[in-house]
């Protein structure tokens, strides 16, 4: 016998709510990082040994200041839930698991609009 | 609940490393994973310092290219780039998996090689762009 009622059951949320929404987002993220993140390395390892006014030129076309975003922004995305997952698996004191998962989340977004402002400063 | 009952007792599964299991070649993969995740976190905030060095000026990013240059600052841009690369790699691997191919023991310890040689060659790829391009 079940002791979930019939609509808990035909939502298939869990018991946090939000049901594989948090799986889901890290498999898009996933597949976003992809040709992402080969671009990146790809990129910058074509741009090595470039001074700072190469590197500014590069930044400063807009394909590139647009692909910049998407990747620091899913990457991080990515990073924020993968972070989170650690934090569950091995931090057991409430508290400190509490104040580290919302820690994270806020350092994250730190990083996210440092980076995204950074980028549009050199390219605009 | 503040008193332990018996069943607050019971044997858990011990660590996954240690004397209890075998090596598992897929679970130090596992490991990796999750290390080199961790790591890449880490070093996205050397993507993010070394982009507001370069919104900074040419002073201050000269100074972040020269730590960057540095033999200290290569070796980390090469683990940098190994942990990126096996992560991505073996993300995919776990992306098969999500639909549902590749589980069979001996795929997935082949599928494991298959990542631990790509991410190795897509490394040396792109320290052969660095240098040589």
């Amino acid at each position: 016998m079940s002791l979930r009622s019939p609509l808990s059951r035909a939502r298939g949320l869990g018991s946090a709510k939000d049901g594989v929404h948090h799986f889901w987002v890290q498999r898009v993220t996933a597949v976003a990082l992809i040709p992402l993140t080969l671009w990146f390395v790809f990129s910058v390892a074509n741009l090595a040994g470039g001074d700072y006014h190469a590197v500014r030129h590069w930044v400063s076309a807009p394909s590139v200041a647009i692909m910049l975003v998407l990747f620091i922004l899913t990457m991080l995305y990515h990073s924020a839930l993968g972070v989170q997952v650690v934090i569950e698996d091995y931090v057991h004191h409430e508290g400190l698991k509490l104040l580290s998962l919302m820690g994270q989340k806020f350092l994250h977004a730190i990083v996210a609009a440092a980076s995204v402002y950074a980028i549009l400063r050199v390219a605009l | 609940m503040t008193t332990k009952t018996p069943a607050d007792n019971r044997p858990l599964s011990p660590f996954m490393l240690g004397q209890y299991y075998r090596f598992q070649w897929t679970s130090l993969l596992s490991i990796i994973h999750r290390v080199t995740g961790v790591g890449l976190s880490v070093g996205t905030l050397l993507v993010a310092a070394w982009l507001i060095a370069l919104a900074t000026g040419p002073v201050v990013y000269a100074d972040f290219a020269k730590h960057l240059t540095a033999w200290y600052g290569q070796i980390l841009l090469f683990g940098w780039t190994w942990a990126l690369m096996y992560h991505l790699g073996n993300g995919i691997r776990h992306l098969f998996w999500d639909i549902g191919w590749g589980f069979d023991i001996k795929v997935a310890e082949k599928t494991g090689y298959a990542v631990v040689a790509s991410s190795l060659l897509l490394t040396a790829a792109a320290w052969a762009v660095a240098y040589f391009l």
